[in-house]
């Protein structure tokens, strides 16, 4: 199986669909890229070359570029996919949901259940998320949870390349809007991908490591740092199991309170903000669920209560590290002791 | 030379070539790997920032966009602090929490450069608001680009400052590309027409010419001050870097650029069209040119040298009160 990026698992995916199933549209700011200008065409693919190569093979038709107007192609995915397509529009940094998201929330996520079950929408708004990359704070969010909170949408967040062919598969294919979350330092990641064309079902959770003391919750990115740390425990003989959700809507509770029922401790590891995020929301599920399984309190790993900033040293120090996963583990250990 | 006094002359030629020389310098920092982030650059526009900045004084208010070092240093952002910003230290403007796309100085009537396209306009109604509620007799002035005069926000700013009759100037600059998305293509019927639809004045103006911005943006100004509500100003002008710092450009024909610095130099222009009427020579014009070199100099140098923010910063500023 040849080793591929994450760039690539995203491109190749839609590539497949998109020959598969001639209703699959792409659509966004400079997906292509020198639409009208006199240089070269499919000059970015996406401000990080992630669309690259799919205008040439598929025609100005069906990859779009678009004027800045994130409301106005944003409300028309919802309203082609409403209408017989099969968009998926590029939503370029997820912070610029506050420009649009009246169209994805009060429009798309709700149209099935206004019209009585009528409506079928299947959009995907596909977004970069994430701190890193020295992008200051209206560039680096993680707003998963925003999305996650509204009913209507699926929210995906692949944690590999193998994930991310999968899971973008699987949200083309789904006739319900997903928003689906791609982190912008994991863009050059690479592993095994498979040629074909593959699914991984919505709501099904991924146990990336198996081990009888701690289960660690994670997502997206923060599951490399949960595998790290699981790796180095493990010789220390203490077992982690590391949870990735794939999707936080739907989220694969039952997956979560076995394995909390089986090793006894919690840590959550989530980069969006603390408050209302995904490590809250696991954490209630499993208080409430799970409670008389707990050897100790549950753990959340998160970054402060602040936008992200952009000196080095200050995102460094934002973002959830190995560090405080490590940290975490062995204070949920010693709370045993 | 329309009223210009000669301190308004160097005044002018000074803050145009700071501009240009601090984005020369930062576009060789970021090659060198020094200054982190995403990075857009002014050089090429700086007739219109600085055109239209003559006209403000501190009670004035400008929104600004991504490329908003121009916009800076037009309305007096301290030029070092911008650098140790633009580097990420703790004795930036914004503490190093913002970054080149975030730099604001309020108490210069700088509202902000903005990491969000179309962002500005709509602030911009506010402080044109404030102004007219506080009786401040201040203006506000949103710079938008090509790309962002495509956004819902520009378009619902430009009814609101016409109903609200409010003291705002719209300019929209632009260099011809929304990203790699040809103006041409990019942008509906016409600027000046969109204007007219909304019940503003709108004037085509070059932005190479100085004296041509800072004409047209007087007029436009002294109406809005004057309580006679909102106009815009469509800009053509040109960029000489890419989007941001790092982009290829592949969607410029070959020699674009050369072309334009050599043909549509805002400064070459200013030099020699004030040369013509006597009031500043080459020679003082070079000295101005020295001085800027040095202080540009002592930015980087002082930048590259000065702390980072500390663990205690990360916390801090999130709100007044908590």
């Amino acid at each position: 199986m040849a080793k591929k990026s994450f760039r690539q698992a995203i491109n190749e995916a839609l590539a497949m669909e998109m020959r598969r199933d001639p209703t699959v549209i792409l659509m966004g700011e400079d997906v292509a890229g020198g639409m009208g200008a006199a240089g070269e065409d499919d000059a970015w693919g996406g401000p990080l070359g992630v669309t690259k190569g799919l205008m040439p093979e598929f025609g100005r038709d069906r990859v779009l570029d678009t004027p800045i107007s994130e409301s106005a192609f944003v409300g028309a995915a919802a309203g082609a996919a409403a209408t017989g397509l099969r968009p998926v529009a590029e939503l370029m940094f997820v912070d610029f949901m506050g420009v649009c998201l009246d169209q994805i929330f009060n429009q798309a996520g709700k149209f099935r259940y206004m019209f009585g079950g009528k409506a079928v929408t299947p959009m995907v708004v596909r977004t970069m998320y994430g701190a890193g990359f020295r992008a200051a704070s209206q560039h680096s969010q993680c707003l998963y949870p925003v999305f996650t909170h509204m009913p209507g949408l699926k929210v995906a967040i692949p944690s590999s390349p193998y994930e991310a062919k999968g899971l973008l598969i699987q949200a083309i294919r789904d006739d319900d809007p997903v928003i689906f979350f791609e982190h912008k330092v994991m863009y050059d990641d690479e592993e095994e991908v498979p040629d074909e064309a593959y699914t991984i079902p919505f709501g099904e959770a991924n146990l990336t490591r198996e081990g009888d003391d701690v289960t660690i919750v994670a997502i997206g990115r923060m599951v490399q740092f949960a595998n790290q740390v699981a790796d180095k425990l493990e010789g220390e003989g203490i077992g982690c199991t590391v949870v990735d959700p794939r999707t936080t809507s739907p989220l694969d509770e039952d997956t979560i309170l076995e394995c909390v029922e089986d090793t006894g401790r919690l840590v959550i590891v989530d980069e969006a903000s603390p408050r209302c995020n995904i490590a809250t929301d696991i954490s209630a599920l499993v208080s409430e669920r799970a409670f008389s399984a707990l050897k100790a309190p549950i753990r959340m790993v998160t970054p402060p209560h602040t936008p992200v900033p952009f000196a080095a040293e200050l995102e460094d120090l934002y973002i959830p590290g190995p560090e405080q996963i490590e940290e975490a583990v062995r204070s949920v250990m010693g709370a045993q002791a | 030379m329309l009223q210009l006094s000669k301190e308004d002359l160097v005044r002018a030629y000074t803050q145009m070539r700071t501009i240009r020389d601090f984005e020369e310098r930062v576009h060789e920092e970021f090659a060198g790997g020094s200054i982190p982030g995403f990075v857009h650059l002014y050089a090429g526009e700086e007739a219109s920032a600085v055109g239209v900045c003559m006209n403000l004084n501190d009670k004035d208010n400008i929104a600004s966009t991504h490329r908003g070092h121009g916009h800076c240093i037009a309305k007096g952002c301290d030029v070092k602090g911008m650098m140790q910003e633009i580097y990420g230290r703790r004795g930036g403007l914004c503490g190093g929490k913002g970054g080149s796309m975030h730099i604001a100085d309020l108490s210069k009537g700088m509202m902000g450069a903005n990491g969000i396209v179309g962002g500005g306009p709509p602030l911009i109604c506010g402080a044109a608001l404030s102004a007219k509620t506080l009786g401040t007799g201040g203006v506000a002035v949103a710079f938008v680009g090509d790309g962002g005069s495509n956004q819902g926000t520009t378009l619902e700013s430009y009814n609101l400052a016409k109903v609200w009759n409010l003291p705002a100037v719209f300019v929209v600059e632009d260099n011809g590309y929304a990203e790699s998305t040809a103006s041409s293509w990019s942008v509906g019927g016409s600027q000046i027409k969109r204007a007219e639809a909304f019940g503003m004045e709108g004037f085509e103006v070059d932005g190479h010419d100085f004296f041509a911005v800072y004409e047209a943006a007087r007029d436009v100004i002294a109406k809005a001050r004057d309580g006679g509500g909102p106009s815009l100003l469509h800009v053509r002008l040109n960029r000489y870097f890419g989007h941001f710092e790092g982009d290829a450009m592949t969607y410029r024909p070959d020699g674009e650029v050369d072309g334009l610095r050599q043909q549509r130099d805002s400064l070459a222009i200013f030099r020699q069209r004030v040369g013509e009427t006597g009031l500043l020579d080459a020679a003082e014009m070079d000295e101005i040119d020295r001085s800027v070199a040095g202080l540009i100099d002592e930015a980087v140098g002082e930048s590259v040298a000065a702390p980072p923010p500390t663990r205690d910063d990360l916390t801090t500023d999130v709100y007044v009160t908590y």
